[in-house]
């Protein structure tokens, strides 16, 4: 409390001495929110008010919260000022507005004063009228000022245009049925001849007919012919051919030919640097392209190297540093003009050019590049220090032979001042390292072990200490590494110590020779006051104690983690069930890495629509699936697959099928869409002709299916009983009853209707669909563990002759058997010729599922392949699906 | 001589009246809002909210608020009941089926303490509509006899004809001078 005054004091005595402060500096929301009682008072006294609501955006803007009563009492004071007719204090009034809208309620009560004020004759208000009222409208209230909206967007004023325009885009998130009505007008803008309003009417044009690729290309046809004069128009349709060229993924022979691409092309002649950028970045970014589409690309690029204007060198060489990995022989014709950055002014200029250079360049000129970059590494950003640590790790995987320099100047700005983002990814790059490069292990750990002695970051500290627990026991003196982790249990806070002891634990299980030293500082653990580092430490301490090895690899060096959403819900069906049987964990699906969606940033047209929470694919079926009657019979889930489509995507319609794989059954979800209004389907379900084996269970037909509604059928399947008959491939045909209808209403004509069926492609039941992935943290130790009687071992070799790369086979292995890759096994590294693959599983029913398999390039690729599983079917199983 | 000292009054006294145009939705409040200011017929679309309008009538200036009558939007009168001088109470003379819900609104907002010294006119519009109730209907069904302790006047009016608002805005006037 009085450190907290004396800085206050301190502050203030610092601001007096330094001039002209802040008026604003000490507000209080709640004198502020007083005055505005100011707003009641007849005449308004604008200029006062003006300054009342300049503090409340200051302090909103400051973060300062307000509840949803203050913000409603203070909007509504705010409304009384609409009699008043100074221009300033009405756009300020809008600005509080929009600020206030989201929390304040009732906020429609302005509706009426907003529209009159956008179709007004004061230019003034209109544009900023536009904005506020879409702020606080919504998807009911939209229909009432539809109208004016429409008028908006034709605008003759630019600045209204532009306004009505990027708003409807807003509105194109919440209401997008209203805003797609809007595409006449939409178009029609887009002929305007002002720069921002062409931009802003492409954009929401885009938007609205995004999802219609047929749509989307006829648009961009269109306009590739030249009919855009604002180059940020240009920039955006550039981005949209790209995306449009992605997606049809046309391969690069064909791709020089197409219109998109010729367009694009056209683009680096055009007389905007902007657009020429843009074009020039896009081809880059390209991922199916042949030297000779890149070449010229590459000399706008090369070109604005070496321009006078900054932004121009920095985006250029900022894409260059983008692409070195993947066109790295076209950029290193860049070397010479690179070189010439290193010493460029501009710092961000000058790193980029530098760790480009360490991306492309010869091994012999690392030393001298990074001797170059620790002379100004102190006096660029963050940002700029996160590139050169990716620059350094791109750079170890390529040369392992250089790890010591690397890692030698990694440890050097580890040392140094720096935030957790830049601290991350030093620590990420000494792991990677690690763990691709036996050789600096030793000298990574120790690093590592130096830097959380003295780490302000928990979450770093924390993975370090998990590290040493995995890698650790297995260093040459694991003995070494003890005092470190025992120093965090003296010292740290409490989310640390608990990692630390886990990681002490770790020892006592992998190092006997350890185990009685541990047991000691375990011992000592107990009497943390923390309840987490205890229960821990007791925890710990009593496996230890057992003496029975195979309870350490179970409960301490590997853990398998449960996916908590599923385990949950079968601990309770467990509990509302006869208790008889006693509770199995292994048939809970393991938690799968969710992997965040990273945004692509080569668009720019994004949603704004909140992401969902990640979840696995399981977890969400599951509790799709839990309203079906009778599913708990089935037991919990093991795995969902990824929708496949059984129609093409044009068709009558469109049928989607997620495959449920439980313990003996699959239940195959169909998403069906009916694309004709003028029909109405009812008792849709799908009939499969079944393979030899598998037995039909039940089906749960659709009641009704309606134009343009996404409904759902499902069929459970029975599994034959051996699992070398359950890989399979099932006819599909759609049924249902057909009944014509109006198409504006949705209403059946009569109620009598025909039946009808419809063809769907065939479905299969895959090896790796009954897999779900596991991802060990020590493989070896648990490949030597399954060497036991309970195992069941399946080996064969094959030559695989449809590949000719070893990363080729190992992904197409991957993709077969579904199976997590451990250790990093899955990239090859440059220039071998052998190669080892290690992953593991679980199949359904819970038998596990270790494969190790050995590569060898000759003339195709050699497979020798391991299984080792629980089960032998599945082992054979395995075997089988790769030949 | 009163006349002189009035005249002078009025120039003087130049705070600007604070007038709520209050009714039932499609009452033709908006419509007679604008009859006011501006003296001509504006097509109109329901108030979602409020309409605020300078007015000036006889060289004395109204500051005039018309608050929207849909049922959503009438709990959000009381917002605006502060410093009122006076309340034009709009009623459509030719909805009989809902004069009792514009009777109940009225009882309800007079009930308020803010608006205790607030002068009330009652307009029955629409009197152009063939059908219509009579100003006396209207006075009974709205149930004004009983009205106590208030200054308050009813008129025929018809917004769009333009008939009958003169003389409610020159008693609404004149009242309120004479109340200074």
């Amino acid at each position: 409390m009085n450190y907290f005054s004396l800085k206050k004091q301190q502050r203030s005595s610092h601001s007096n001495s330094t001039g002209p402060s802040n008026a604003y500096q000490n507000l209080e929301k709640t004198s502020v929110l007083q005055e505005t009682r100011t707003f009641n008072e007849t005449p308004v006294n604008a200029r006062k008010c003006i300054h009342i609501l300049t503090k409340i955006l200051y302090l909103i803007n400051q973060g300062e919260q307000l509840v949803a009563r203050e913000a409603t009492d203070c909007f509504f004071a705010m409304t009384k000022l609409f009699q008043s007719k100074d221009v300033v204090l009405r756009r300020m009034v809008y600005l509080g507005i929009k600020e206030l809208s989201s929390i304040a309620e009732d906020v429609i009560i302005v509706t009426s004063s907003l529209t009159k004020d956008m179709t007004g004759k004061e230019d003034l208000y209109r544009a900023a009228a536009i904005r506020a009222l879409c702020s606080i409208t919504d998807n009911t209230m939209l229909q009432a000022v539809e109208r004016y909206m429409k008028q908006c967007i034709v605008d003759k004023n630019a600045a209204v245009s532009c306004a009505a325009l990027v708003s409807s885009l807003r509105l194109a998130s919440t209401s997008g049925d209203v805003v797609k009505r809007w595409a006449n007008e939409a178009q029609e803008a887009l002929n305007s001849d002002n720069i921002m309003v062409q931009y802003h009417a492409l954009g929401l044009l885009y938007h609205i007919r995004k999802s219609d690729r047929l749509a989307v290309s006829k648009l961009v046809n269109k306009l590739t012919r030249g009919s855009l004069k604002s180059p940020y128009a240009v920039c955006m349709l550039i981005r949209i051919a790209c995306k449009l060229i992605e997606e049809e993924d046309i391969p690069a022979e064909e791709l020089s030919d197409s219109p998109l691409f010729t367009f694009i092309e056209s683009c680096l002649r055009h007389k905007s640097e902007m657009v020429i950028y843009e074009a020039a970045h896009a081809i880059v970014n390209l991922k199916n392209t042949n030297p000779r589409m890149l070449s010229p690309a590459f000399s706008i690029l090369q070109l604005f190297c070496s321009s006078p204007k900054a932004t121009l060198r920095f985006a250029a060489v900022r894409t260059l540093n983008k692409v070195a990995m993947a066109h790295p022989a076209a950029v290193t014709t860049c070397n010479l003009d690179l070189e010439g950055l290193i010493t460029d002014s501009n710092r961000s200029v000058a790193t980029l050019a530098i760790t480009t250079l360490l991306k492309t360049g010869a091994e012999s000129s690392v030393e001298r590049l990074m001797k170059q970059i620790s002379t100004f590494v102190a006096e660029i950003s963050d940002e700029f220090k996160v590139v050169v640590v990716q620059a350094i790790c791109a750079l170890c995987t390529k040369y392992p032979r250089k790890h010591s320099v690397l890692m030698n100047f990694l440890s050097g700005m580890l040392r140094e001042e720096g935030g957790l983002e830049y601290k991350t990814s030093i620590v990420d790059t000494i792991i990677t390292i690690i763990e691709e490069n036996a050789d600096a292990k030793e000298s990574g750990l120790s690093h590592l072990c130096e830097f959380i002695e003295d780490c302000e970051h928990v979450s770093l500290a924390v993975r370090i200490l998990h590290l040493l627990g995995k890698e650790g026991p297995f260093a040459a003196t694991p003995s070494k590494y003890i005092r470190f982790i025992y120093n965090r249990v003296i010292l740290e806070s409490p989310i640390v110590r608990a990692a630390a002891v886990t990681a002490l634990a770790q020892f006592g299980a992998s190092c006997p020779a350890l185990l009685s030293n541990i047991l000691v500082l375990l011992g000592r653990c107990q009497m943390d006051p923390d309840d987490e580092v205890r229960d821990r430490a007791t925890y710990y301490l009593s496996i230890l104690n057992s003496e029975r090895p195979e309870l350490y690899k179970n409960y301490i060096i590997e853990r398998e983690n449960c996916s908590l959403a599923l385990l949950e819900k079968s601990l309770s069906e467990h509990l509302n069930g006869d208790l008889e049987t006693r509770f199995d964990i292994s048939i809970v699906p393991k938690a799968a890495i969710v992997k965040a969606e990273v945004p692509s940033d080569v668009m720019l047209v994004t949603s704004s629509a909140p992401r969902p929470p990640k979840i696995t694919r399981e977890e969400e079926s599951a509790a799709r699936l839990a309203q079906l009657p009778g599913i708990q019979v089935l037991g919990p889930i093991h795995r969902s697959t990824a929708p496949i489509q059984l129609t093409e995507s044009e068709t009558e319609y469109t049928v989607q099928c997620i495959k449920h794989i439980f313990g003996q059954h699959v239940v195959f979800q169909f998403d069906c869409l009916n694309t004709l209004s003028d029909q109405f389907l009812e008792n849709v379900r799908v009939e499969l002709t079944l393979p030899e084996g598998f037995t039909a269970r039940a089906v749960i037909p659709c009641p009704k299916l309606p134009y343009n509604e996404l409904q759902t059928t499902f069929v459970i399947v029975e599994f034959p009983p051996d699992a070398a008959s359950s890989i399979a491939t099932f006819g599909a045909t759609l049924r249902f009853v057909v009944k014509d209808c109006d198409p504006n209403t949705g209403e059946p004509d009569s109620d009598e209707g025909y039946d009808d069926e419809y063809m769907l492609e065939d479905l299969e039941i895959t090896v790796a669909d009954q897999i779900q992935k596991t991802k060990k943290n020590n493989f070896q130790v648990a490949w030597d563990a399954a060497d036991s009687e309970e195992w069941l071992q399946a080996e064969d070799t094959f030559v695989l002759s449809a590949v000719t790369t070893l990363q080729d086979a190992v992904n197409t292995i991957v993709k077969i058997l579904g199976l997590g890759a451990a250790n990093l096994s899955e990239k090859v590294p440059e220039g071998t010729h052998l190669h080892t693959l290690l992953c593991s599983g679980t199949f359904r029913g819970g038998a596990e599922v270790l494969v190790r398999a050995k590569l060898a390039l000759s003339e195709g690729v050699t497979l020798n392949l391991t299984v080792r599983s629980t089960d032998q079917d599945v082992a054979e199983l395995i075997t089988a699906a790769i030949g | 001589m009163g006349g002189v000292l009035s005249y002078f009054r009025g120039l003087l006294g130049s705070r600007e009246m604070r007038i709520l145009i209050l009714g039932l939705d499609g009452a033709g409040k908006t419509t007679i809002l604008y009859r006011l200011q501006v003296g001509e017929v504006v097509t109109t679309i329901p108030t979602i909210g409020f309409n605020v309008e300078q007015v000036t009538y006889k060289n004395l200036k109204f500051q005039v608020w018309d608050l929207g009558g849909q049922t959503s939007i009438r709990p959000y009168w009381r917002c605006y009941y502060s410093n009122t001088d006076a309340i034009i109470y709009v009623v459509d003379s030719a909805d009989r089926d809902r004069i009792g819900i514009s009777k109940d609104e009225l009882l309800y907002m007079l009930r308020e303490e803010e608006l205790a010294g607030a002068i009330l006119v009652v307009l029955a519009n629409k009197q152009d509509m063939d059908g219509c109730m009579t100003v006396a209907e209207v006075h009974h069904a709205l149930g004004l006899e009983n009205l106590k302790n208030r200054t308050f006047q009813i008129f025929k009016t018809s917004a769009t004809k333009g008939e009958g608002l003169d003389q409610a805005m020159d008693w609404l006037s004149n009242t309120l001078q004479s109340r200074k």
